[in-house]
């Protein structure tokens, strides 16, 4: 399934999680073990850096093929908070603050407050639903002081995580938080809160992208393994044009996609992001109904992989936004730009 | 395995000043141009406008200069299209034989046949319809029973042409037909010919669509005799070089903007401030055309690459049919049409004409589910 513009990066990681992450491996973090051993596999590769710029201790790598990877871990359902990880480096680096190693993650919340306390910085508050929250080495935290945005790295420890997790039971947990920081873990972020936002909303674009390309590989493979009737069941019209709209939703996140990791890349173009995560997460849905219609009562029971992909595209969809909210912001923008400005907007995404 | 490849569109910075001339082009000329008009996107006719496209030297701008075309890139013919369709410009005068005669004749042309029809194709004067379709011939185009039979001086056609459009406003067809083969091999033995429309023996007869509009015709052949010089390519390749030109047919901005006029008369309706509820489903629409000219954008560039993007095509005329066919229906459902204010008429005229297109949407050009069986074998399951 490697496309033509498939770098060695990418095809490092499609080997990669290949070889690391399993049915077993996948069965295991459901139940909160955290895959170590495919997490030091990716560390290793420095995968996890590929965001961070040269300077900060990343390679360098281009933003767009960085953000590629994500959909390399989508096609794998990726168990790992690789997407976190990137985030936080982006968030930490773009302070000028160093990016520990270990697995990461990010948490942004109104509720967070970070004060001066002599030469210490006094981060206290609450943040729901943070990716890892119990497994994550260090957390990058945004928090506003006085209007501006400022980012926190906070060592373990420094934070307590009651569990939750995700539609696709991934860890999701609430954190609190009630800790002082040396005057080095604080620094003014050159990203927003909105931009955090959109910029996981563009992660979760290429992770839908890479899910969906996976499973209509699967459900196409298995219309053609499946008989009944005397004849595999993609012999029949009905269950070919289901398989059709797969792929072309499939076609329409890959799109998604690619238009989300260029705005990343341009800056955080929100706009741009909206349209993709707006249709991405509709692909999602679309797609994950066919690809367990397709595979009849097989696809629903735990046994089969395949619940592992549309679980995660279930929970991907919704989280950084879900359609109604990133439809909304696009619909808003187009609508103050008004008609005489509508197909200008169109083309500047 | 099957694999995806959607390449990204290639970037082309003087792109971006060519679009900039053609929508002050479009300003200029379009300024008078009612919504109602424009939302008869490529089917609308006038050709004067054609002419003046193509002394702008934006028809034809894929064609090498010596046969009168502009040696300009895919992409860059690209944004004149797009910029044409979203302007609601009437074009369909030169549509046809800008995006799949001249190319074809570019292909499979003789040296007379290029020298001859492509410099006149590129300054808009000399316009294309497309006979493929039958009465018995729709989806199932290898069934064609129009026959070209060789004979002294040429060849002699008998059969009849169906839902041809604009062929009452155009100078040439390329007719698809039979020259030969037999019935067990329904492909083979099919050829391409280009048919001048004045010749003795053809009749050109309206067929009203269900708005009452002219738009497509009945073209019956009786005994006429083309010449030698009209066969297009090789005799007996026909079906390969019809379904060639497919790619071309499938994949441009007109299979996902057939009903923009209708979303701009939407957005000016619902005013800067819509309910949240309106703002979410506009959204959406945006969403969805944002993704789909990145897709289209994408096939353009690998056309542009000499690969063949059926299937890419195929892709993104079932999406684009989709989506044109949600806006009226959304469109209505946002907007009370009471009372009937003249800013209010307009929107219920432009959404009522393109309520009455929308079916045509998914028939044009394949249908949903002739390009879903497309897609299907693309997967490998055919
Ligand atoms: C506005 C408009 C303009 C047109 N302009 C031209 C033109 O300029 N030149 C030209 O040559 N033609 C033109 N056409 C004709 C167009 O190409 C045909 O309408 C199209 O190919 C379908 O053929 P048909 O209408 O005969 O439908 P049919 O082929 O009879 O199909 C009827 C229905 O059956 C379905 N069907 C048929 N076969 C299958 C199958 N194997 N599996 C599943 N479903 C099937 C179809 O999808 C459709 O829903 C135009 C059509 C329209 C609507």
């Amino acid at each position: 399934m490697n496309d033509a513009s498939d770098t060695l990066l990418l095809e490092t990681a499609e080997r990669l999680f290949r070889d690391t992450v399993s049915p077993p491996v996948l069965a295991a973090a459901e139940r909160g073990e955290f895959p170590h051993a495919a997490w030091a596999a990716l560390a290793q590769a420095g995968l996890h850096r590929a965001l961070v710029p040269e300077g900060a201790g990343g390679f360098g790598v281009p933003v767009i093929e960085a953000l590629g990877l994500l959909r390399v871990a989508g096609r794998h359902a990726l168990p790992l908070p690789l997407a976190e990880t990137m985030l936080a480096g982006w968030l930490l680096s773009g302070a000028g603050l160093a990016v520990p190693d270990g697995p990461l993650s990010v948490a942004a919340s109104p509720t967070l407050t970070l004060r001066r306390q002599g030469d210490r910085w006094n981060l206290h508050g609450a943040a729901p639903a943070v990716a890892w929250g119990r497994d994550a080495a260090s957390l990058a935290v945004l928090a506003d002081v006085d209007g501006q945005a400022f980012v926190a790295l906070l060592p373990s420890g420094a934070w307590t995580a009651a569990p939750g997790q995700n539609i696709a039971r991934e860890p999701r947990d609430a954190i609190g938080i009630d800790t002082l920081l040396p005057a080095g873990a604080v620094a003014a972020s050159g990203i927003g809160p909105v931009q955090l936002w959109a910029a996981g909303a563009a992660m979760r674009c290429l992770m839908i992208a890479g899910a969906l390309e996976r499973i209509t590989a699967m459900t196409v493979q298995y219309a053609q393994d499946r008989v009944q009737f005397g004849r595999p069941i993609g012999r029949f019209q009905a269950v070919q044009h289901n398989l059709a709209i797969l792929a072309s939703q499939t076609a329409a996140a890959i799109a998604a996609g690619d238009i989300a990791a260029e705005a990343v890349a341009d800056g955080i173009r929100l706009p741009a992001i909206a349209a993709a995560k707006a249709r991405a997460g509709e692909a999602a849905g679309v797609g994950a109904g066919i690809a367990h219609q397709v595979h009849g009562a097989l696809g629903f029971s735990y046994e089969h992989s395949l619940h592992f992909l549309t679980k995660r595209l279930w929970a991907w969809r919704d989280e950084y936004g879900g359609e109604a909210a990133w439809s909304l912001l696009l619909g808003q923008h187009l609508a103050a730009a008004g008609a005489d400005r509508l197909w200008a907007e169109i083309t500047a995404i | 395995m099957f694999s995806f490849t959607f390449a990204p569109p290639p970037a082309v910075p003087e792109a971006e000043t060519l679009r900039a001339e053609v929508r002050a082009f479009l300003a200029a000329e379009l300024a008078d141009r009612p919504a109602i008009k424009r939302a008869e996107s490529w089917s609308g006719f006038d050709a004067a406008f054609s002419r003046k496209v193509g002394q702008r030297g934006w028809i034809g701008m894929t064609f090498p200069r010596e046969y009168g075309g502009h040696g300009r890139s895919a992409l860059e013919r690209y944004v004149v299209l797009e910029e044409m369709l979203a302007a609601g410009a009437p074009v369909v005068g030169h549509w046809i034989a800008d995006r799949q005669s001249g190319p074809s004749i570019l292909r499979y042309g003789t040296e007379a046949q290029k020298a001859f029809f492509l410099p006149r194709i590129a300054r808009g004067e000399c316009f294309f319809c497309i006979g493929m379709s039958e009465p018995d011939s729709g989806s199932d185009l290898a069934s064609v029973r129009t026959r070209a039979v060789p004979a002294d001086g040429g060849y002699v056609v008998n059969g009849t042409k169906l839902w041809t459009s604009q062929a009452h406003e155009s100078h040439y067809m390329i007719l698809f037909c039979r020259t030969g083969g037999s019935p067990d091999d329904r492909q083979g033995g099919t050829s391409q010919f280009l048919v001048d429309l004045t010749l003795p023996g053809i009749t050109i007869r309206p067929i009203h669509a269900l708005t009452g509009e002219h738009h497509f015709n009945e073209v019956i052949f009786q005994d006429v005799l083309l010449p030698e010089s009209a066969l297009l390519g090789t005799l007996g390749q026909g079906w390969q070089q019809v379904t060639g030109e497919l790619a071309y047919e499938r994949s441009g901005p007109e299979r996902f903007l057939s009903s923009f006029t209708l979303l701009v008369e939407l957005v000016h309706a619902l005013g800067p401030a819509p309910s949240e509820r309106a703002a979410i489903a506009l959204g959406r629409l945006g969403a969805h055309l944002v993704t789909l000219r990145r897709l289209s954008r994408s096939v353009a560039g690998m056309l542009q690459a000499g690969e063949n993007p059926a299937l890419q095509a195929a892709l993104v005329k079932d999406l684009g049919a989709l989506v044109e066919q949600e806006i009226p229906d959304i469109a209505r459902s946002l907007i009370a049409t009471d009372p009937p204010t003249p800013e209010i008429e307009r929107f219920l005229a432009v959404l009522n004409y393109t309520t009455l297109h929308a079916p045509s949407f998914s028939l044009r050009g394949g249908t949903r589910e002739i390009l879903r069986g497309i897609i299907a074998r693309g997967l490998g399951l055919r």
